[in-house]
Formats: C-alpha cells, structure tokens, sequence
C-alpha cells in the first residue's frame, strides 16, 4: 500500500462524504426545527436518484442539472407532507411519529420496486470515468463536480439561515416554539418550509449520489442509516456537524475499504457511531442538553 | 438526633451556584416548610435530598444513613417518598393503579397493594376516581394523586413540592387538614416546598428561608414572617 | 386441585373474555383439519408474526423501549439453534436454549450500553438498528455460518413428523408455534399481573417518577431487554427449521424488524391480543391482496409492502391506539362502567 494510494482514496473519501454531508444536513435540518426524525430520508433520497437516472435515460440530461428541478419538487413534496401529515404528528409521542415515517418509507422502496423493478440503474455520463490529475493526486471527475455541488448547496443553505429573515424566523422557531408563537410567527408554516428545506436536501443529495453509485429500490434504507449514522456523529440538529460527519464518515469508509472487504466497511461507520453515542451522545459538533 | 439532618449542602450548574452550604432538619414527626422566591434553590435542595443528583459538597442523612450520592430508588427505599413539582402522573394508567406501583414495593403482592392503594385514595378523598384514567384527573386531583403516590410507598419522610400550587383556597385547607391529620395520626415527617404561605401558617411548624440558595432565617412560621430579612427578599429594599 | 391453578390465571378476566379464548384457540387447534397447505402456510405465518410481536411487545409495549432492531434477534436465534445442528448435530431444543442464551447476551449488551449511559428516545432506537446493522454485516462474513452466501439445512421428506429434531411437515410446525404462541400470551399475561408487569407499564408512562417510587429502573428495563430477546430468538429458531434457509440479507434486514412492529402497533399496543390481531389482520389481508392482484395479472413485487405501508399509515393515523380498543369495546369486554385502565388485557 503506497502512500498515494492512501491518499488518493482518503480525498475520494472526503469528496463522496461531502455528498453524504448535503444529505445529513436535510436531516439534521428537519430535527433541528421540526424535531421529528426522518426515518425515511434515504428512502425519499432514492426518489431523487430515480428521477435523475429517468432524466438522464431519456433527455440526456446531466444529473448536476437536474439539482435544482429536483430539489424544488422535493420542496414542494416535503413542505405538504410536513402540512398534510406529519403536522397532526408534532405532539404525538416518539414512537407514532418514527412509526408514521417508516410506513412512509415503506411505501416508497416498494412502490419504487413495483414502479422500476429489482435491477440497479445508474447514470452513466460522459466524464464517468474521467479524472483529473493534481501531482501525485488522482480524482474522478465525478467526484469532484459532485463534491463542489454538494459544498454549493450546503453554503447556499447556511447562508439562507444566516441572512434571510424566514432562515432566522425558522431559527427562532428551533430555539423557543412558545416564544416563536408569542411573537406571532407562523409556525406552522415555517416548519413546513423546514421540512421542505430538508427534503430539498435530500433531493439535491440524491442527483449528485447517482453519479456515483447504482441506484436500486432498495439502497434508501442503507442512506437512512448513514444519514442518522452522520448527524449523531456530527451532533443531532448541528448543521456544520452534518457536514463534518459527512466527511468524517466518507473518509473512514473509504480508508477502512483499503483495509477490509469494501462490503464490511459500514461496520466501521456503526462501530464509531456506537462510540460517540457512549461517549459524546451530543455528537462531535453538538451542544450538551 | 433529628430524622432528616441536611449538612452545608452545596450544587453548581454550569458555574451557578443553585444551593450554597444550606443546612437545616426535619424533626421525627416534624413538619418543616422550606420557603424563598423563585429561583431561590428549594427545588434544587430536594432533587439533592431525593437523589436526582448528587450535592457537590455536604451531607444529607436520614436516621444517621447518609443519603447523598444514592439514586432515586434507593433514596425511596431508605424511606423517603417525594411528589414532583410538575406532576408526573402514569398517564394511561388507572388511578389505583398509580398508587398501587408505589405500594408493591412494601407489599407482599399485587393484591395487598392493591388493598393499600384503595386506603390512601380514600384517605386523600380521591377513591371514587381510582378506576379512571390518571389522564383524566383534573390539575388538583392530580396533586393529590402524587401525594398519594408517594404515601404509598411507606415513607418515613414526606417531601412535597408545591403540591398545593393552583389549588384553590378551600382545596388548599382541605390538603392541609389531611396532611396534619396524617402527620399526627401516624407521625409521618414532612418537608415541604410551598409557596401558599395560608398552608405553610398552618400546617409548619418550623419554617427554613433560602434566597440566592442561602439559608437567610429559620425559625417558626410567626417569627420568620416578621423577619426583616426575608420581608425584604420578598418585597424588596422599599418595604423597609 | 385444578380450581386454584385455574384461578391464577383468570383472575379477574371476564367471563365472556375466557369464551372467546376457548372458542379461538379450538378453531386455531382445529384449523389443520380444514386447511389447505397454502391457507396452514399462511396461518403459520400469522402465529409467526403473532408470536414474535408478542416478543417485541414485552419492551416496547409494556416497558417503553423502543426496538427497531428485532430483527437481531431472530437472526441470533435462528443462525445459532441451525449451526449448532448443522455443525455438531446438536439437537434443536437443546439449540434453542443456547440460541436464547446467545440473543439474551446480545439484548443485554445493547441494553446495558444504552440504559448506562442514558441513551433513550430516538438515540435508543438507532443503537437498536446498528446492533442489527452490525450485526448483520459481520454474519456476511462469518464463514462458519456460510457467509453472505446463506446457511442451508437439510430438506426431508414431506411424510415425517420428528418433534424431537424439529423435522416434519408444516403441520406439526403449526402445532408447534401455536404451542409458542399461546405460551407467550399466557406469560404476558401473567406478567402484566404482576409487579413486574406494573413496574414495566410504569417506566414507560414516566420513568423519573418511577424511580421516585423506589423501582430501580434500569434493572427492570434489563429485564424487559433480556426477556423480549430471548423470547424472540425462538421465533428466529422456528424460522430456521421452518424455511431450512438463512441469509444474513434477509434475516437481519431492518425490513425483517419492521415486519415484527407492524402487528403489535396495528392490533394495539401495549395490550395482550394487539399483536395476535394485528397479525392476523395484516397477512390474511396481505395475502388476500397478493391472490387479489395475481388474479388480475397484476402481482408485482413489492405489492404487499406497498399494502403494510398504507395499513400502518392508516392506523398511525386514524387509530392511534391500534385495533384492539375498538375490537375489545365492540365484543363487550371493557371492565366496569366508566374509563378503566385503557391499555391492559
């Protein structure tokens, strides 16, 4: 094992967590606000990634293209499904609200095998198997574009929180429901818009993540996974955390694919979940409650 | 030797000092209130008594057993018995059967229990409800719900959080006549924390004072209202 | 002599109720009788479903401990009762004891890590999920169990019927799990009774108030842990001996957990007939979907998750304490007048 290979794979690792990051921030952002868990994330992720391929399949079109019409549907769809069901939700207890997002997430992988069958797909653009080189660095070019998508929209997203009125609004709304209330802010719609800031995300996520893997009916749920895998890490409701886990995650996974069969290298993504969990449950960005 | 002996007691959260060095007992059979404004440490000084967490400095003792450091149920076991301020009913349980899970653990079954559990709703007037949702009880009925609950359990002290916040003025006397009735009746210790000073007049016999987690006074409920100390905690500097 | 044992059990159960039982469980006894092999195939897997909710039923319904990784458990039990025989020809009761053993340490150790450290809510659920994940990927490369490439046990002849190395037909499956089945309801029930019981319902309505009352909570959450994954690594031995295959994929998968929340949460949760109605409702209407749709040339895969999905949807959303309230009001077997205890029987 060279060390170029070593870092090579270790800037891959950082590039794909990036990615992995834009879809943890989706989460991240709806628990942050709305305090409900996606337990269907990856799941609505896959149906990005099946638009994507769809689009690609029959216009041509490059998924880093399709970011943006996905994401608006995306926004649209999780802003009138935090309105139509998971409002009623909001003071439920934990468990009816995980077990609503699960059917939800149950519904999708399946209608998703019934609508494009068992077999993967992918999208296989021009530049699939291009690279670029920088000294010793080797990266995919996919990658790459897909890193600096990802990067893209996560600033766009900071940067809304931080400066548009409705970002801080919503940011009041995470911190004081009641206060948010009293000062006659619309919370309602507000987390709704959250939610649908989240599925945007995910979306987003979702067109970039076809570019660099296959996509099948059931690959949602391993994502759902990692997404919550990623924010723990990061710190449930941190956005920089969700970034930094994604990264983090990205990386261990990619070096811990030098060492061990590719297919076991999740084992060591739960095994530091497990850790943090035990020993910083607030995660690595977040703040102690 | 006084039943419960708390010793310079102190606890910081984050650098603020909720309780500093207080200190003060509960006689065997005594009722002692524990009174100061908001923010003065009372609810601090008994999640320290009942276990919650343990105090940073000090000692608390019961019967000469040191308290602190145990958890909750072992502070229950050692013969303490607490309500909570924001009351904690088992919802979607019956009642009985919230005061029954207080009883099991002296009782030798369910049915004896059971049998226990009937005879404190009764005593505490809340026996027609005890096959009703304890989701259903109303916010008064709920106080005395945890009062019950805790009597259940065969305490030896009593420690009671504002249990008679939001009661009304009658609701308030009848609490207080079943407190002293089961104070001399079976001689069951009593701390409480109360705002409503008409309970605290008449049911302490002993009054603690804390502001800024300080004891400031001490003494009978008569003379620590006259206290100037304590007048101006309340009132502030222009009462005097 | 029979009078005062029999009292134990339906003290305090409603006549009528007793009825019932006796009426169910001699169709379940019969049913063999008047089944076809695909109708006994999907009553199996109703009691399959009925039993292993009864199982997760114990820590999520009455403890409060939300499980999302059952599916653990099952495979735990079902990979160490068929190795053993596969491996040393250990006999299947004599595996499934081990297989309990094996699931109960690995419920332990999930349960001690979360409860020590205060982990509870949504970050107890995803430790459950990890464990299964974890779990699942090691078995994928755990050669003595064949790996990702699935552990197979023999296949024999329809016509046997060896109880002892849980060889035979379906029929005596059915027999068997129906025997597992009614065990685990009879235990739940007795516990439900019982301090145990009260303790548990306790912690899961308020656990701070619990330990107010003296109840060491995280000893009788342990319990419920270690109780509710034994339970479950039986179904996972029946599944094994059952379906004579096992791959880490299937057995493991979240899906595999899931399937084991949506009867107790559908038929009610909390309660002692939620999860066998649930079950029962969820795969006779599943499959009469499945048959509905292969009959109009429409059966696609994925269908009957698409149909669990909307159920549990519909359920979570219109009846959010499941069937079973609704049911047990209809049959008249609500205690006295007024609001009684709202989650028991």
């Amino acid at each position: 094992m060279t060390w170029s290979l070593v870092l090579n794979v270790a800037v891959g690792g950082i590039l794909t967590g990036l990615v992995y990051g834009l879809m943890a921030l989706g989460l991240s952002v709806i628990f942050g606000v709305v305090k409900v868990v996606n337990f269907a994330h990856g799941e609505m992720m896959s149906i990005a990634m099946y638009l994507a391929v769809l689009a690609f399949a029959t216009l041509h079109l490059d998924p880093l293209l399709m970011i943006v019409p996905v994401a608006a549907v995306f926004f649209a769809f999780g802003y009138l499904l935090q309105i139509g069901l998971i409002n009623p939700f909001i003071n439920r207890p934990e468990h009816s609200q995980f077990m609503l997002l699960i059917a939800v997430a149950l519904i999708i992988v399946n209608g998703l095998l019934m609508i494009f069958g068992p077999d993967a797909r992918d999208a296989m653009v021009g530049y699939a198997y291009d690279s670029l080189q920088f000294g010793p660095l080797l990266v995919d070019k996919v990658r790459l574009y897909g890193a600096a998508a990802a990067l893209l929209g996560s600033a766009a997203l900071f940067a809304f929180f931080r400066f548009a009125p409705t970002g801080k609004a919503i940011r009041a709304c995470a911190d004081n429901y009641l206060g948010a209330q009293v000062v006659g802010l619309n919370v309602k719609q507000l987390y709704a818009l959250t939610f649908g800031l989240g599925t945007a995300c995910v979306g987003a996520a979702g067109c970039i993540m076809v570019l660099l893997v296959d996509v099948t009916p059931t690959v949602g749920t391993a994502y759902t996974l990692l997404a919550f895998v990623i924010v723990i890490v990061g710190g449930l409701g941190s956005m920089a955390g969700a970034l930094i886990g994604g990264v983090l995650i990205g990386l261990s996974e990619a070096l811990a694919g030098l060492v061990m069969d590719p297919s076991a290298k999740s084992m060591v993504s739960f095994a530091l979940l497990v850790v943090v969990l035990l020993f910083r449950p607030q995660g690595l960005a977040g703040r102690r409650a | 030797m006084a039943l419960l002996e708390v010793r310079r007691i102190s606890k910081s959260f984050r650098g603020l000092r909720a309780v500093r060095e207080a200190s003060f007992d509960v006689a065997e059979g005594g009722i002692l209130a524990l009174i100061g404004p908001n923010g003065a440490g009372k609810t601090t000084c008994f999640n320290l008594i009942a276990g919650v967490f343990p105090p940073d400095e000090g000692t608390i003792t019961l019967d000469g057993r040191r308290l602190d450091g145990l958890r909750p149920d072992q502070v229950c076991h050692a013969g303490i018995g607490r309500t909570f301020q924001l009351v904690k009913p088992f919802a979607a349980l019956s009642v009985e059967d919230n005061v029954m899970v207080g009883a099991l653990r002296t009782r030798r079954d369910v049915a004896a229990a059971r049998l226990a559990a009937r005879e404190i709703l009764d005593l505490l007037g809340l026996a027609a409800k005890g096959r009703h949702l304890a989701a259903s009880l109303t916010l008064p009925e709920r106080k005395r719900l945890e009062v019950a609950r805790a009597m259940a359990t065969r305490p030896r002290l009593l420690l009671l959080d504002e249990v008679m916040a939001g009661l009304r003025p009658t609701e308030t006397d009848q609490m207080v006549a079943v407190l002293s009735r089961i104070n001399r009746e079976t001689g069951l210790s009593v701390l409480l924390i109360e705002h409503v000073m008409r309970a605290v007049m008449a049911l302490a016999r002993d009054v603690v004072v804390l502001n800024y987690g300080e004891v400031i006074a001490r003494g009978t409920p008569d003379t620590v209202v006259r206290d100037p100390a304590v007048l101006q905690c309340y009132l502030g500097e222009a009462a005097l | 002599m029979t009078g005062p044992r029999l009292g134990l059990w339906c003290d305090g159960v409603p006549r009528r109720a007793l009825v019932l039982c006796g009426i169910l469980l001699a169709v379940l006894l019969a049913a063999p009788l008047a089944l076809n092999s695909y109708l006994l195939s999907v009553l199996i897997l109703v009691l399959y479903f009925a039993y292993t909710g009864q199982a997760w039923n114990v820590m999520m319904g009455f403890a409060g401990q939300l499980s999302l990784g059952h599916s653990l458990y099952i495979g735990l039990g079902a990979y160490t009762a068929a190795a053993l025989f596969m491996h040393f020809g250990i006999n299947p009761w004599v595996g499934s004891l081990a297989a309990m053993v094996v699931a109960a340490a690995f419920g332990a150790a999930v349960g001690y890590l979360a409860f020590r450290f205060g982990i509870g809510g949504v970050y107890f659920a995803l430790l459950t999920i990890a464990f299964a994940e974890f779990t699942r990927i090691g078995f994928d490369h755990f050669p003595w169990v064949g790996g990702a490439g699935g552990l197979f046990l023999k296949v024999v002849g329809k016509g046997r019927f060896d109880l002892l190395h849980l060889r035979g037909s379906a029929v005596m499956f059915y027999y068997l799990l129906l025997a597992l089945t009614v065990a685990a309801f009879l235990l739940c029930h007795r516990l439900m009774r019982s301090k145990i019981g009260y303790y548990w319902l306790a912690i899961r309505e308020d656990q701070d108030a619990a330990q107010a009352l003296g109840i060491h909570t995280f000893r009788y959450k342990m319990y419920a842990v270690l109780l509710s994954s034994a339970m479950t690594a039986l179904g996972g031995v029946f599944y094994a001996f059952y379906y004579n295959n096992l791959f880490p994929e299937q057995i493991f998968s979240m899906e595999r957990s899931v399937e084991i929340v949506l009867g107790p949460i559908i038929g009610g949760l909390g309660t002692l007939f939620g999860p066998l109605l649930g079950a029962f409702v969820l795969t006779v209407l599943a499959e009469g979907l499945r048959d509905l749709l292969s009959a109009l040339g429409l059966a696609l895969p994925g269908a009957t998750q698409v149909f669990y999905g909307v159920c549990l949807l519909a359920v979570i959303v219109f009846l959010p304490d499941g069937i079973w309230p609704g049911l047990r009001r209809l049959l008249g077997l609500d205690r006295a007048a007024g609001p009684g205890p709202k989650r028991e029987g």
